[in-house]
């Protein structure tokens, strides 16, 4: 006989309302204040999960938090939630819920026979038994049967919602204690918050509640994150926190003590005085504890059948015995329950009496090992805490900062963990991750003698669970086996969250777009109108504007000899733009840059590099003097934030100077023109200004009209075609970006994307930094030797480039790289040394339509010294044959600049 | 997730800083042997203890500033604008 509700009592149930739900598929009647638990209890479900390892039968053990076994999938439709505890789900009209690691069916579950070769699965197995002759052997298996629950197969549907909220007591846990503390504190006029896991609590003047609420764990200075019924996180900042949680019961290992039917004996005392169930007609209490024997004479007292209590002690309090005598309770004093019986659950135990062992039936025992303080969140704080002997438990210690500890006196207890004798195979410590008293020994004889070895060698602790029944007993039975002095052990350190939590309630707000936003150019509907794929570079950026049928590939090889033969049109708005200004802006530029900017003329522009300490280079860009104590920076789209950051970092603690630094990249768009029709299309804008080479030439800025609109032109290029880079504010890039369309038609101007930028720089041996270069790439390594040998003054940088390995001859130069077989060399391919070893690598690659080869940069061991060399690039097992050349492929003299 | 006090702004949570590693780390003459430079570059304190540190209000005003924080217990022990000598 299995459980049932009995006819009288049960402080949460509503009798008159009748709520129907569906487990395994069966359909079952609960009532209004069960929890999922309590009403697969009542209708004689005893069997309700698989264990994780040895899928053996699993019923209920808990009726809180501690819950390990009946783990269930809830489903709605398509979407479901893995990995809930039955005993914390209250029961609703149609809920539908599976239990967990059970394959095929929870009855006939084939991986049952992992328990007939529990001899293969012991601790430390996973990495001794799949290793031969390769784990993927054994991959798909394992994945199969290792899991809990499954994975939901569409998206989260639940709206998860983050708070914060302020207080000056926190107050976990709504039990005597908490409501005293947070009834007192409202009194003194703080604000206060008490949270509790359960309903119900009464309420208190001045004091803010937050039910079905679990404290999920405590970081410094009074940060706490909460969860409300998972779907409300919140992020708690209080000056003071009163942990007021209680204490959880733990089991003794004894063989098969994880039938169905075996429970913590004070589960049961909440099962029957909560929702007036009883696990079944004829129950054995084994308890090393006076609160164990309540738990069995409450349990009498309510009508459920206790047949007898087992305590190895050899006497109680002459008041509990009496009255469970009174209750027709048999009594074992000095005895031990050995094992218990039962196929599929539990029929009866084996008791060791002092004068020989005698057999009970049974169809249900509570087990009490004695209690713990719920003093997870207290080291969670950094809290210590001291074994204490009356209790065989670990009390909260010494002091932290804002966190005091106010749980109940320590429960004496009688230390017996495991009860030698039987099978301890069958001995079971983590019910969760099949952990027993067979794997500890394992572990201690392998010398895993730390119980935070002894966690990652057995996963003891380590599931759901997370130590609430099973890491005291794990180092108790760890410290007795080494021969420790019980308490030398302390249990293995507790991490968040101290219940199972959704990693969505984790995210809560920052999901999907939120997480991390989409960065779109300011002219963005501009390139959607003319067909634009785009692409996330930090911004969404036009990749290429395909026209017809065309892939990006042959969309870019078009666009870039647009460029060459005509005129193309480039949004360049991500460019870093920084206005640097102050009477010491020109000798500030000049510690930052590895050239000299106080050399450059007001409306001039020069490329630099910007170097870290250790003299790699951090970004390469151009910089113009607008006026004489004003430069106007361009870092590259990836480095303009990175760039403010390290500007204002030298200023503020390196150099403080009289400059002002201002980020204005997003104020403004900029539209590129790049060709040789370039200057006719500006003309044919009215532009204020001379746009002659003479007036205008290369590397120089302007500030004027153009179209009408206020304007700022820089003439520079980064495709090797006569180039003009036009900054409008933002809100104009639109307008510009028609009017430019416009004005090109007669020149045939084509939008180019990133893609063909990429095909004309790699022509002209433009590098990007960071797919060029990488962080141990210095300036000579790129050809700007000659710029620092000029340069007197100190710089970012400058010291690390006299060191010797900055000054080897063995250092990787960008090269050119010419296919011989005129096939796209492969980026990352290595350069094969005459060791055989890499000797470089291939760093960047394109088709160039307009030569019509691939084109190649790469950083190669004494690169620019080797021109004209034959390597062979080695790349996923093919080969190529490619001569080192000059990084310019294209327009070698720049005649093209300046047309 | 500790609490920083801004000295323009005043006690913030700490997600609106980020953290600038060890203070106090003085740049070196340009004519400093490889040791020095080395040293400079890469040692660092790591003490189990007390602990001077650079921090910037980064999703705030912006400053750059020193504090003292035990790397055992995150306890904040000082709170200085940059150029003061350690407290
Ligand atoms: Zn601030």
């Amino acid at each position: 006989m299995t459980g049932y509700r009995l006819s009288h009592g049960g402080g949460r149930i509503d009798r008159g309302q009748s709520i129907d739900f569906s487990f395994n598929g069966k359909r079952y009647a609960g009532l209004a204040g069960d929890t999922l638990a309590s009403a697969l209890l009542a209708n004689g479900v005893q069997l309700v999960g698989r264990s994780f390892k040895l899928h053996r039968p699993r019923g209920i053990v808990g009726a809180g938090c501690e819950e390990t076994n009946a783990l269930v999938q809830l489903e709605h439709g398509l979407s479901s939630i893995p990995n809930v505890q039955a005993t914390m789900i209250a029961l609703e009209e149609g809920l539908v819920a599976r239990s967990i690691n059970a394959w095929p069916s929870l009855t006939w579950d084939i991986a049952g026979v992992n328990d007939r070769l529990r001899g293969l699965f012991s601790a430390g197995f996973y990495y001794k038994t799949f290793m031969w002759p390769d784990w993927h052997w054994f991959e798909w298996l394992i994945r199969r049967a290792a899991g809990l629950g499954k994975v939901p197969v569409v998206p989260d549907p639940q709206r998860y919602e983050a708070r914060h909220v302020e207080c000056d007591l926190l107050v976990i846990g709504g039990g005597r204690r908490g409501l005293a503390a947070a009834a007192q504190a409202a009194r003194d006029g703080k604000s206060v918050l008490l949270v509790d896991l359960d309903q119900g609590l009464p309420s208190l003047e001045g004091v803010r509640t937050f039910e079905k609420t679990a404290a999920l764990g405590i970081w410094d200075h009074g940060f706490v994150l909460a969860a409300s019924e998972g779907r409300v996180l919140h992020r708690i900042r209080a000056e003071q926190i009163i942990l007021a949680t209680g204490k959880q019961e733990r089991g003794i290992a004894f063989a098969n003590n994880d039938l169905p039917g075996i429970m913590l004996a004070g589960a049961i005392g909440r099962y029957v005085a909560d929702y007036a169930v009883a696990p079944g007609r004829s129950g054995i209490f084994f308890v090393n504890n006076d609160l164990g024997w309540r738990s069995a004479i409450e349990a009498a007292q309510c009508g459920v059948g206790v047949r007898a209590i087992v305590d190895p002690r050899p006497q109680v309090l002459p008041e509990l015995a009496d009255r469970a005598r009174a209750h027709g309770i048999d009594l074992f004093f000095s005895s031990l329950v050995q094992s218990a019986h039962g196929r599929g659950r539990v029929t009866g135990v084996t008791i060791e009496k002092p004068d020989g062992l005698s057999r009970l039936a049974c169809d249900f025992v509570g087990v009490s090992g004695g209690w713990n303080p719920a003093s997870q969140l207290w080291t969670m704080a950094g809290g210590q805490t001291k074994f204490n002997e009356r209790s065989q438990s670990f009390q909260p210690d010494g002091l932290v900062a804002n966190v005091e500890w106010a749980g109940p006196e320590p429960i004496e207890a009688e230390p017996i963990w495991t009860v030698h004798g039987g099978d301890e195979k069958t001995m079971f410590v983590d019910f969760q991750t099949d952990v027993t008293v067979a794997d500890i020994k394992l572990a201690a004889r392998e010398n895993y003698r730390s119980v935070e070895h002894l966690k990652r060698y057995t996963v003891l602790g380590m599931g759901v669970d997370q130590g609430k029944l099973s890491s005291v007993p794990g180092a108790m039975i760890l410290a007795e086996t080494i021969g420790a002095k019980p308490g030398t052990l302390s249990a293995s350190k507790v991490r968040p969250p101290f219940v199972p939590t959704a990693f969505g309630l984790i995210g809560a707000d920052l999901r999907g777009e939120r997480f991390r936003p989409r960065r779109y150019l300011p002219a963005h509907e501009w390139h959607v109108r003319e067909g634009a794929v785009f692409e996330d570079f930090g911004w969404e950026r036009p990749a290429a504007y395909p026209v017809g049928r065309e892939d990006i590939q042959a969309a870019a090889e078009r666009e870039a000899a647009a460029v060459r033969s005509g005129v193309g049109l480039f949004d360049g708005s991500p460019l870093g733009k920084i206005l640097v200004a102050g009477p010491e802006a020109a000798a500030f530029l000049d510690r930052v840059y590895v050239g000299t900017p106080s050399t450059l003329k007001p409306g001039r522009i020069r490329y630099g590099l910007v170097l870290n300490e250790n003299g790699t280079i951090l970004d390469d860009g151009v910089y113009a003097r607008l006026q004489d104590g004003s430069f106007l920076l361009s870092p590259s789209s990836a480095f303009a934030d990175r760039m403010v950051r390290l500007l204002e970092d030298l200023l503020q603690c390196e150099w403080p100077m009289d400059v002002v630094v201002q980020d204005v990249t997003e104020q403004y768009a900029v539209w590129t023109v790049a060709g040789p029709n370039a200057r006719n299309v500006l003309e044919a804008l009215q532009p204020s200004f001379d746009l002659s080479s003479e007036r205008f030439p290369h590397l120089s800025v302007r500030e004027g009209k153009l179209d009408g609109s206020e304007v700022r032109i820089q003439r520079v290029s980064f495709s090797g075609e006569l180039s003009y880079e036009i900054q409008v504010p933002a809100g104009q890039a639109v307008q510009m970006g028609d009017a430019l369309m416009a004005a090109g038609k007669p020149y045939g101007l084509v939008p180019y994307g990133i893609e063909a930028l990429e095909i004309l720089r790699i022509e002209k041996g433009y590098i990007h930094v960071g797919t060029d270069t990488d962080s141990e790439t210095q300036p000579g390594d790129i050809g700007f030797g000659g710029a620092i040998a000029k340069k007197q003054s100190d710089f970012l940088g400058r010291r690390a480039l006299t060191r010797r390995s900055s000054l080897s001859p063995n250092r990787k130069l960008l090269v050119g790289l010419t296919s011989l077989c005129g096939g796209i060399l492969p980026v990352g391919g290595h350069v094969r040394a005459p060791s055989g070893q890499s000797g470089g690598f291939v760093t960047s690659s394109q088709f160039s339509p307009v030569l019509g080869r691939g084109v190649a940069l790469g950083l190669v061991e004494q690169g620019q010294r080797r021109l004209g060399e034959i390597v062979e690039i080695v790349s996923l097992g093919k080969r190529w044959q490619a001569r080192i050349s000059e990084t310019v492929a294209y327009d070698r003299e720049g005649g093209r600049l300046d047309t | 997730m500790m609490r920083i006090a801004c000295p323009n702004c005043g006690l913030r949570d700490e997600r609106e800083f980020a953290y600038g590693g060890e203070a106090h780390i003085d740049r070196p003459e340009l004519d400093c042997d490889d040791q020095a430079w080395e040293e400079y570059l890469f040692l660092r304190a790591n003490p189990k203890g007390e602990h001077a540190e650079r921090w910037v209000h980064v999703h705030g005003c912006g400053v750059w500033f020193n504090l003292i924080r035990h790397t055992e217990t995150h306890e904040v022990v000082a709170v200085y604008v940059m150029g003061v000598a350690r407290p």
